[in-house]
């Protein structure tokens, strides 16, 4: 009877353990972003491929993302893509000055008590992920490693534009 | 008995909180990726204690590891 009270609260404990390193993965539906108190507006998400990126102004491979990505808006904005990036940076101004460095034609959004984030529970900077037209987290990215990292987001968001769902998000 | 366990989950979630250490989110390292985080920021330094270390130590290098733990890639 011990025993088994025992192995119960050892898995309590576990369950506690894995319920906090969990995050975004695969398959798992993309939460609601109006919900996280981001500042900056939030296009329409329905119906689209999103690409939802963490980046900082102090990390360097999100900086040489910045031009690879405003490309694939530019290339499948039309499309259906819609890539928002969501800054981590301690301050707006940090932000601010960084996009006025390096303008961009997607949106940017600011996440400023990090809890889109921590939600997410990344491991490095930058990270992404790819949501289907359903809301869907298909792809996800750790890390920018130049052309390598966009033939990837090529071949993925080409697999995405071309489903086609009935409904909407 | 069930309450001694009970005291004993405390114990062990408490102890489990309360070890003093914290991690370092990935989104929270920006000043420890800042320029004046690096060790090797200034090479006058840099040969001045590379110098020092190969009197010493009878051995140089091993100093490659850049960055401040951003995390990046």
């Amino acid at each position: 009877m011990n025993t088994s009270f025992g192995i119960k609260w050892v898995g309590i404990l576990l369950l506690g353990t894995a319920t906090a390193w969990s995050g975004w993965n695969t398959g798992t539906a993309l939460p609601d972003l109006f919900t996280f108190k981001l500042e900056g507006t939030i296009p329409s998400l329905s119906g689209k491929v999103v690409l939802v990126d963490f980046w900082a102004s102090w990390c360097g491979p999100c900086k040489a993302s910045f031009p690879a990505l405003d490309s694939l808006q530019k290339d499948y904005g039309t499309r259906g893509l819609v890539i928002l990036a969501v800054n981590q940076d301690k301050t707006g101004e940090a932000m601010k000055t960084f996009l006025a460095e390096h303008p961009v034609t997607f949106t940017a959004l600011r996440d400023p008590e990090n809890k889109l984030v921590a939600t997410a529970d990344v491991a490095s900077m930058p990270s992404s992920y790819l949501v289907d037209r359903t809301g869907k987290i298909r792809f996800l990215h750790r890390g920018f490693h130049g052309e390598k990292t966009m033939e990837q987001y090529r071949k993925e968001i080409e697999i995405l534009l071309q489903e086609k769902v009935g409904g909407s998000k | 008995m069930k309450i001694g366990f009970l005291i004993l989950g405390i114990v062990v979630m408490a102890l489990a909180t309360l070890t003093g250490c914290s991690t370092v989110q990935p989104w929270e390292r920006g000043t420890l990726s800042d320029y004046t985080m690096r060790s090797d920021r200034d090479p006058g330094t840099d040969s001045f204690r590379e110098h020092v270390y190969f009197t010493r130590e009878a051995a140089a290098g091993g100093r490659g590891v850049g960055g401040g733990g951003c995390g990046c890639n």
